[in-house]
């Protein structure tokens, strides 16, 4: 008898099957409208959105939608090809000069998705006589891009430079002059901490390494002009490359990275998921373009943080135990046990509240997760909607006392 | 000083305390899925406490290659070796 191929996947299938069927499964959500950046009707009920990763409510911004508008129609619905054939529009100049005004550097190269930057970006840069050294938490992106890649995969405790250094010191002692790239996130998604920068660049130079910082979830939310966590902590002049994202607070989807390096231009010839791949549409080009504009000169993230410093309060308030702190746009209260946290969205979505469940191996120390991303777009009566059905939920299943 | 297999094995045994759950005995063959069912995080927390332990660079290329407890011990005593 031959392998059937889906036979490796029949313990998650008999996971998923343990699941309901119809509304209250948490895989098959579908939003049959979207009202606004925060509201949507689900399963015919008005819902809030809490949990879409829209930190600064630029789906439905006017200017980002007439800037899509007129590039839709100027320039069409989709490119048909790569960035290095024929998928190159005005459009994708104009926002890699924005990024690099952003950014204030040399380079900037945008890629269709933020996965895809990362992958493109890793996989490439470190090469079978170099080095990588992630984060243990590291988003999907950074492990695959490291699986893709050629380069000897080293992986360091959580937001710890002390491991950190004492496995740059061995790299060192057997391989001293190997190329190594020091992976971390500006802000962890799960729990949304933040990395200590500083320390972690800091040890990372000491041994001649370079720096890759993702800033996925901190653009537009931390730093005096919206660049990240490497701005806001003062140490942009330690990272050699920020990768990021449109799909969160720039309200779109594409990825992109930038640096100061004087050859990194010729990533645009060697990096497979930057050349094997249709460039982003031109409305998504116009819209990601506007909301950098905005997202620079804007006060939005004093908004959203003082949403999240109140919803964590709150719910802290209330008892909950508590995977945030609210130094980022993250709420996430931590459940004992993952089939209560599947009860407890279910019950959320009855409520009217869209959250994320949050479980392992996507989430840190096995933990289950009722996890909320907040938009600075987001009320405060909203946010004391969503407290009022957390606790009310929380109460109705044993969660609080 | 060169170490045996066998003492680099009884190390990770010890090493492995925090991640065997269900208290089983640990030998050579068990393996890491299907006897202690660790999920490949945990796998790469127990590597990093014998990276430490050992004071040597294991990389995360070769978990595919690793089922075992005694194919661990292997892939160390070859690393020290280097």
């Amino acid at each position: 008898m031959t392998t059937d191929l889906f036979e490796k996947f029949q313990n998650t299938i008999n996971d998923y099957n343990k699941l309901p069927k119809g509304e209250l499964n948490p895989f098959t959500v579908s939003m049959d409208k979207v009202i606004s950046p925060t509201e949507a009707i689900i399963n015919g009920r008005k819902t809030i959105l809490a949990g879409t990763n829209n930190y600064m409510g630029m789906t439905y911004n006017e200017e980002c939608l007439k800037a899509a508008e007129e590039a839709l129609r100027s320039f069409g619905t989709g490119t048909t090809g790569s960035r290095v054939l024929n998928g190159t529009y005005n459009g994708h100049k104009i926002l890699e000069e924005t990024l690099k005004n952003f950014y204030d550097v040399d380079h900037a190269i945008v890629f269709s998705t933020g996965y895809q930057a990362n992958l493109g970006v890793i996989a490439t840069l470190a090469g079978p006589n170099d080095y990588v050294v992630i984060d243990s938490d590291s988003h999907a992106s950074i492990y695959d891009g490291c699986s893709m890649g050629n380069a000897t995969v080293i992986r360091f405790a959580h937001n710890d430079p002390d491991n950190l250094e004492k496995r740059l010191e061995r790299i060192r002692r057997k391989d001293p002059d190997a190329g190594i790239l020091v992976v971390i996130e500006g802000v962890y998604s799960m729990l949304g901490d933040q990395a200590p920068i500083k320390e972690l660049a800091t040890a990372a130079k000491k041994h001649h390494a370079y720096v890759l910082v993702d800033e996925a979830h901190s653009i537009g939310v931390f730093g005096k002009t919206g660049r990240g966590v490497a701005q806001e902590q003062g140490v942009e002049h330690l990272v050699d490359f920020t990768v990021g994202t449109f799909s969160k607070s720039v309200g779109t989807v594409g990825g992109y990275c930038v640096s100061n390096h004087p050859q990194f231009e010729a990533l645009r010839l060697v990096c497979r998921p930057y050349v094997f791949t249709a460039s982003l549409p031109p409305s998504v080009v116009a819209s990601a373009n506007k909301a950098l504009e905005l997202i620079k000169d804007s006060n939005l993230r004093v908004k959203l943080l003082e949403n999240s410093k109140r919803l964590n309060k709150g719910l802290a308030d209330a008892g909950f135990n508590m995977g945030t702190t609210g130094e980022s746009p993250i709420v996430a209260i931590i459940i004992d046990e993952k089939f209560t946290a599947v009860e407890y969205w279910q019950n959320m979505m009855l409520e009217g509240v869209y959250v994320n469940l949050a479980v392992p191996p996507a989430t840190p120390n096995n933990l289950s997760l009722m996890r909320c991303s907040l938009s600075a777009a987001h009320t405060f009566e909203q946010i004391d909607y969503m407290l009022e059905r957390f606790i009310k939920v929380g109460k109705k299943l044993g969660v609080l006392a | 000083m060169t170490q045996s297999t066998t003492e680099i094995f009884d190390q990770i045994s010890d090493l492995m305390a925090p991640f065997n759950t269900k208290s089983i005995n640990i030998k050579p063959d068990t393996s890491f899925a299907t006897d202690l069912e660790l999920d490949s995080l945990s796998v790469m927390d127990m590597l990093a406490a014998i990276e430490d332990h050992f004071d040597i660079t294991v990389p995360l290329n070769i978990l595919p290659d690793l089922e075992t407890v005694g194919q661990v011990a292997e892939a160390v005593k070859s690393i020290l070796e280097e």
